[in-house]
């Protein structure tokens, strides 16, 4: 295996609010290898997108502490300074946000927003820039890019935004692509055009993906691997395989149970996770997920480490302590994965 | 139109009991003015253009479609939120598409709304307490202590504690705010609801909480709902038929699980392909149907059927005749010349619906051979749950 492009080890972020201390990332470890599509997967609030916005360090701020490092081979992120930052972003490391709405500048063309990043990286001149926008704009699958060069982002409409923010996004080639929830405000049909085509920029370019998204759905379609997270930690962590057919903790069981399959019998009741997630300033003691869990016992109190618990997969980690055996057994609750059983 | 059966055919007449709710043939386009001193319409959005159904007492109509369709403006049509442009609604047998807003009152009371964002649609300065008791206070329901209690009673049965009565909206989380707009939309005991959206802005584990609370609610008082979403999954969960709209048409009609396992229009098709499955072999065993292109915009939709600049199957029918909505029996509606998952039997039994579009042509579909055959698109057989 080589080695990873992107280390993030014990991440730690926190914000100094009126109410408190707000722990948004409490400890969170991942690699990223070259290549591979790595999705985050968590409910609003469990420290998805804080998780990014750090490595781009872009959370940065005077009412903020980070501790941790996020090496991107062999230099540390976290501690880098603006300048230095700045040349990493979007020349190795690019996001797209959620909401192509807002990201983009409404005031200026989007061909000339491109041409503003290439420009402020690299000493080319405004022909050669306008034309690398262009081929950035055609390689996203954005029709007739010569003429949509010079429209303004209003004239696209929210797929095409989208699609101009991958191609903004990837303008300076980028070994790394972070995608916020990239498909959330976009309709079914085209957010299966854009999961489509950040496939295709993996398998063509070889890009490196972290994709973060509350959809498992969009997760079985996409991603190598996954990382659950929950109150500001990762609490599971695997491959497809290991997340959808042998979860480890009871969180994921309760976000697999909980969603609404089109491809199998309908329940008659939803089943779903009793209660709401803690709050992150005064999160419970141990195990975040214990006030809400059923198989919640004696040890729970104490915080269970994200650690390799399977003998024969190492790669597969979670932070439950159950038991494997007592896991298989508990996790399958009317016939199919699920926390609770649907009757309450 | 000599095919048409009239309007009086809605009516469930084998059935016996009128419908909660007619729609028939309602149309709403918004005008876009230009002009400095003197207002000229240029041009219109085609929002909701002939839309006809029929709802009954205690069932749920899910209503589905993209951005834009329309399902939105319908809603709130029905409500006379906008006024329509034509067509007509009406509730309980009585026609209100022309009724004064005074005359609307007691209608208001029995149709209540439930909106898709609980951040906007609870006013941050008032007291949640205050937030229920207004439905009631406007239409002079109990008062003083009786009032009270009643909203406390509300509050208790929509999943909150009866102590939240004077705290403010911002002091909740999504989910609850969802519940205090729900305990509002029952505070007149209303015999239909129209949701918009209701569970779109709620975290996947929250969602479930709500759609259970709305299906309980519904078994206690019987209520009636017309439930609008985007999310196929989620509207299956509630629905007892489910509509599919397109660029202000609806496309098809459908009881709740016929629509997943035998899909007639290949718009519909296509939604259901495009949702990824949260199970990764199947999602690598089935064979993605991915529409090219974005929805055309409302203010010049495509001639006849409007999803041909999109549909794999669209052929020259397709650009000049507007398919009529086709009732391919057991309720189950589609307009599309070139349908899915039918067989020729059921052509030969098919008959143009009522609620067919006043300009679409009377052709019955075809099957016609070589065209992209769609029914393996999506409709893989349910796996057997996978423990």
């Amino acid at each position: 295996m080589s080695a990873p492009l992107l280390d993030v080890s014990d991440l730690r972020v926190s914000f100094a609010t009126e109410e408190g201390v707000v722990k948004a990332v409490d400890g969170v470890s991942f690699d990223l290898r070259a290549g591979e599509i790595l999705a985050i997967v968590g409910e609003s609030g469990c420290g998805k997108s804080v998780t990014a916005l750090t490595v781009m360090g872009l959370s940065r701020g005077p009412n903020a502490t980070i501790e941790g490092s996020a090496m991107l081979s062999g230099v540390d992120l976290v501690t880098m300074d603006d300048e230095a930052l700045h040349k990493v972003r979007a020349e190795r490391v690019a996001m797209v946000f959620q909401d192509p709405m807002t990201a983009l500048n409404p005031v200026y063309k989007v061909g000339d927003q491109i041409v503003e990043q290439i420009r402020a990286h690299e000493d080319i001149s405004k022909e050669a820039a306008r034309a690398r926008a262009i081929e950035a704009l055609r390689s996203v699958g954005i029709p007739n890019p010569g003429r949509r060069y010079d429209h303004y982002p209003h004239e696209f409409s929210g797929g095409m935004r989208q699609r101009a923010m991958i191609a903004l996004a990837l303008s300076l080639e980028p070994e790394v692509l972070i995608a916020d929830e990239p498909t959330t405000a976009l309709d079914v049909t085209i957010q299966a055009q854009i999961l489509s085509l950040i496939e295709r920029l993996n398998r063509d370019r070889g890009l490196a993906v972290i994709l973060i998204t509350h959809d498992l759905g969009v997760v079985a379609e996409v991603a190598d691997r996954a990382l659950v997270m929950y109150a500001g930690r990762v609490v599971e962590e695997g491959t497809l395989d290991d997340i959808f057919y042998d979860p480890q903790h009871p969180y994921t069981w309760g976000l697999l149970g909980s969603l609404t399959r089109i491809d199998q019998p309908r329940p008659r009741r939803l089943p779903l996770i009793p209660g709401a997630p803690p709050s992150l300033i005064s999160p419970p003691q141990g195990c975040h997920f214990r006030p809400r869990c059923p198989h919640a016992f004696t040890k729970c109190p104490t915080t269970p480490p994200l650690e390799a618990r399977l003998p024969d997969n190492p790669g597969h980690r979670d932070r439950c302590w159950l038991d494997s055996e007592t896991k298989r057994a508990r996790r399958v609750v009317e016939d199919r994965i699920g926390l609770v059983a649907s009757a309450e | 139109m000599s095919a048409r059966p009239d309007t009086a055919a809605f009516r469930d007449v084998a059935d016996g009991s009128a419908p909660l709710v007619e729609v028939e043939h309602l149309v709403k386009y918004f005008p876009i003015k230009a002009g400095v001193l003197i207002d000229r319409t240029v041009d219109q959005v085609h929002a909701v253009d002939d839309v006809s159904f029929t709802l009954k007492a205690g069932e749920t109509l899910g209503l589905v479609g993209e951005s834009g369709c329309g399902k939105s403006t319908l809603c709130r049509t029905i409500l006379r939120l906008e006024e329509p442009t034509r067509g007509v609604v009406r509730f309980e047998g009585r026609d209100i598409t022309h009724l004064r807003r005074r005359s609307l009152r007691p209608m208001r009371s029995d149709v209540q709304m439930i909106f898709q964002d609980p951040y906007a649609s609870l006013n941050p300065r008032k007291r949640v307490g205050q937030i229920i008791g207004d439905p009631m206070r406007i239409h002079g329901v109990e008062s003083g202590a009786k009032r009270r209690q009643a909203i406390q009673q509300l509050l208790d049965r929509v999943g909150l504690s009866p102590e939240h009565y004077n705290r403010f909206p911002h002091e909740f989380s999504g989910g609850q705010r969802q519940r205090i707009g729900i305990a509002r939309a029952l505070a007149l005991e209303p015999q239909l609801i129209l949701a918009d959206e209701p569970v779109s802005a709620l975290d996947v584990s929250i969602q479930g909480q709500i759609i259970n609370l709305l299906k309980d609610l519904q078994a206690e008082r019987n209520l009636t709902y017309l439930f609008v979403a985007h999310n196929l999954g989620v509207v299956r969960h509630v629905s007892d038929r489910i509509a599919v709209m397109y660029l202000g048409k609806v496309v098809e009609v459908s009881p709740a699980e016929d629509l997943y396992t035998k899909p007639i229009h290949p718009y519909t098709v296509a939604l259901l392909s495009a949702i990824p499955i949260p199970d990764p072999q199947e999602n690598a065993a089935r064979e993605p149907l991915v529409l090219e292109g974005d929805v055309p915009s409302p203010i010049d939709p495509p001639p006849a059927c409007r999803f041909h600049t999109r549909c794999p199957r669209a052929t020259e029918v397709c650009r000049r005749v507007e398919p009529p909505l086709v009732d391919y029996g057991n309720g189950h509606l589609a307009a599309c010349h070139h349908p899915v998952n039918v067989a020729a039997q059921d052509i030969a039994r098919a008959r143009i619906a009522p609620e067919s579009p006043l300009g679409a042509g009377s052709e019955m579909p075809t099957l016609d051979r070589g065209l992209p055959d769609l029914d393996e698109a999506n409709t893989a057989p349910p796996p057997p749950g996978r423990p």
